[in-house]
């Protein structure tokens, strides 16, 4: 474990000195000091939130393109943190699922924190047809379960890419729904659902 | 004709807030199609702005003498063209105040001017900056007011300036800058051509033509909730979103992104206070 650690930052180091920083380092250096000195915690919203995580660091140096081995081995490490439910089954209820699809409560200031967290999906995905108020920051979702089928590999791979998108693009504009806590392995299983089950109106 | 136009303004304000709910009920059917017909709406209130309202408000606050120090904002605060000078001060800002010593956008400026020359307190100011329900604070009064002697003047912020351009240098990696529970920087939503949040279009802050919808309209009169509101909350919400802590009233950070922004705007036209939906 700690060699894999010491071995990730070696790379790290390697590969950030490998690859023109994209972000101009004397601004990026100002505009961090700025922010640790402008802000006040509000809500549930305190100052931890300011500072960047590992993962976070290495793509705001590198304009969210990393470069190099290190980009796999550190996906690995975020594939590492998912956790799945008891029972082991990956699909739940497609109807519970569209619903927490729609919900984009969470985490805000303005939020209370007593309260669910929705899945926030619809914000950047088109999902089911009959939902025409979808975001595009995310690819549309449409039909995804017609496409692939819901093989277990298939399953998987969706659960895991809820749970932790940045298992399968390191710098993805997505959430780690599941790894920071908002979403639990019971709500990822109905959104499995929602997007494979051949029931689901994704699907029809 | 001024206060004709003021009779309109309040008449039509209590229909925007109808006719807001009409179009967030029938944009689900039709994005670019409810886009459109709000922009048409947002032409038709252009002579009727309640926008207006807090213009004249603004206008009284500028020429009374107030505060401890009893002076007025007309005859103690440089804009950044001159003490009192109104016409084209908008447009230019945020710039760099000797005076100050800072790069400020014009809220923050006002908010300098009031403190330093009328001689009120920045904690009370601070305290509630923002207009919620029947409360506008002075400061959105004012930046209105200001705001509308830039109409129709082009953005020309002194981006030659070395304080001006490093300011903007800084302001674009804050909108760079990933951290919090959902990994969001402003660019998540703001760095790419022609994305959505839901039916809300999301201008690209790194491009001329983006930047400027960012800008446009501000401060603007939003139909959500019928109240007057900043560039400065409008940059405070967009941190609420973004899952972060709130940004300190009148702070470098929020300065720096309204120079990124108004910056990457120069040359484009100001159309004046606006109406937000």
């Amino acid at each position: 474990m700690k060699k894999q650690i010491i071995l990730a930052a070696a790379t790290a180091f390697v590969a950030l000195a490998a690859t023109p920083a994209l972000a101009d380092a004397t601004a990026r250096a100002k505009a961090i000091a700025t922010i640790k000195q402008d802000f006040q915690p509000r809500g549930q919203a305190d100052l931890d939130r300011l500072a960047e995580d590992g993962l976070q660091a290495l793509c705001n140096r590198t304009g969210n393109d990393p470069k190099g081995g290190i980009v796999k081995v550190l996906e690995a490490d975020q594939l590492a943190t998912v956790k799945y439910p008891a029972d082991g089954k990956l699909m739940g209820d497609w109807k519970k699922g569209e619903s927490l699809a729609q919900s984009g409560r969470g985490f805000t200031w303005s939020d209370n924190p007593g309260l669910p967290v929705g899945g926030n999906c619809y914000n950047c995905h088109q999902i089911s047809p009959k939902e025409t108020a979808f975001g595009t920051v995310g690819p549309s979702l449409l039909q995804y379960g017609k496409l692939r089928g819901n093989s277990p590999e298939i399953q998987k791979y969706t659960y895991d890419k809820i749970f932790n998108a940045k298992a399968f693009n390191l710098c993805s504009d997505m959430p780690r729904f599941g790894q920071v806590g908002a979403l639990k392995p019971e709500q990822i299983k109905d959104l499995v659902a929602l997007l494979l089950d051949p029931e689901s109106p994704v699907n029809k | 004709m001024r206060k004709l136009s003021i009779i309109g303004a309040a008449c039509t304000a209590a229909a925007l807030a109808a006719t807001g709910m009409a179009f967030a009920q029938s944009a689900g059917v039709d994005h670019a199609k409810a886009d459109a017909e709000f922009a048409k709406f947002r032409a038709e209130m252009e002579d009727s702005n309640p926008a207006e309202l807090f213009e004249m408000k603004g206008e009284e606050l500028w020429k009374a003498k107030r505060g401890p120090k009893n002076v007025s904002l007309a005859e103690s605060c440089d804009l950044g063209i001159g003490i009192g000078k109104l016409d084209g001060a908008y447009v230019q800002m945020p710039r760099y105040f000797a005076d100050a010593d800072k790069v400020m956008d014009a809220e923050r400026r006002i908010v300098w001017c009031m403190t330093e020359k009328q001689g009120f307190s920045f904690d009370e100011i601070a305290k509630r900056p923002f207009a919620s329900g029947n409360f506008t604070p002075d400061i959105t009064s004012l930046v209105t007011f200001i705001a509308g002697h830039s109409r129709n003047m082009k953005f020309a912020i002194p981006m030659k300036d070395p304080k001006v351009k490093e300011a903007w240098e800084i302001g674009k990696e804050i909108a760079a800058y990933r951290a919090g529970p959902y990994d969001f920087s402003c660019n998540t939503c703001h760095g790419n051509d022609g994305k959505r949040i839901r039916m809300q279009n999301l201008p690209n802050l790194a491009k001329p033509e983006g930047a400027i919808k960012g800008v446009l309209g501000w401060p603007g009169y939003r139909m959500t909730g019928g109240v007057m509101l900043t560039s400065q909350w409008r940059m405070n919400d967009c941190f609420r979103q973004q899952r972060f802590p709130a940004p300190k009233y009148a702070s470098d950070t929020v300065t720096y992104l309204l120079t990124y922004m108004t910056g990457t705007s120069n040359g484009q036209i100001y159309k004046g206070p606006g109406i937000k939906r």
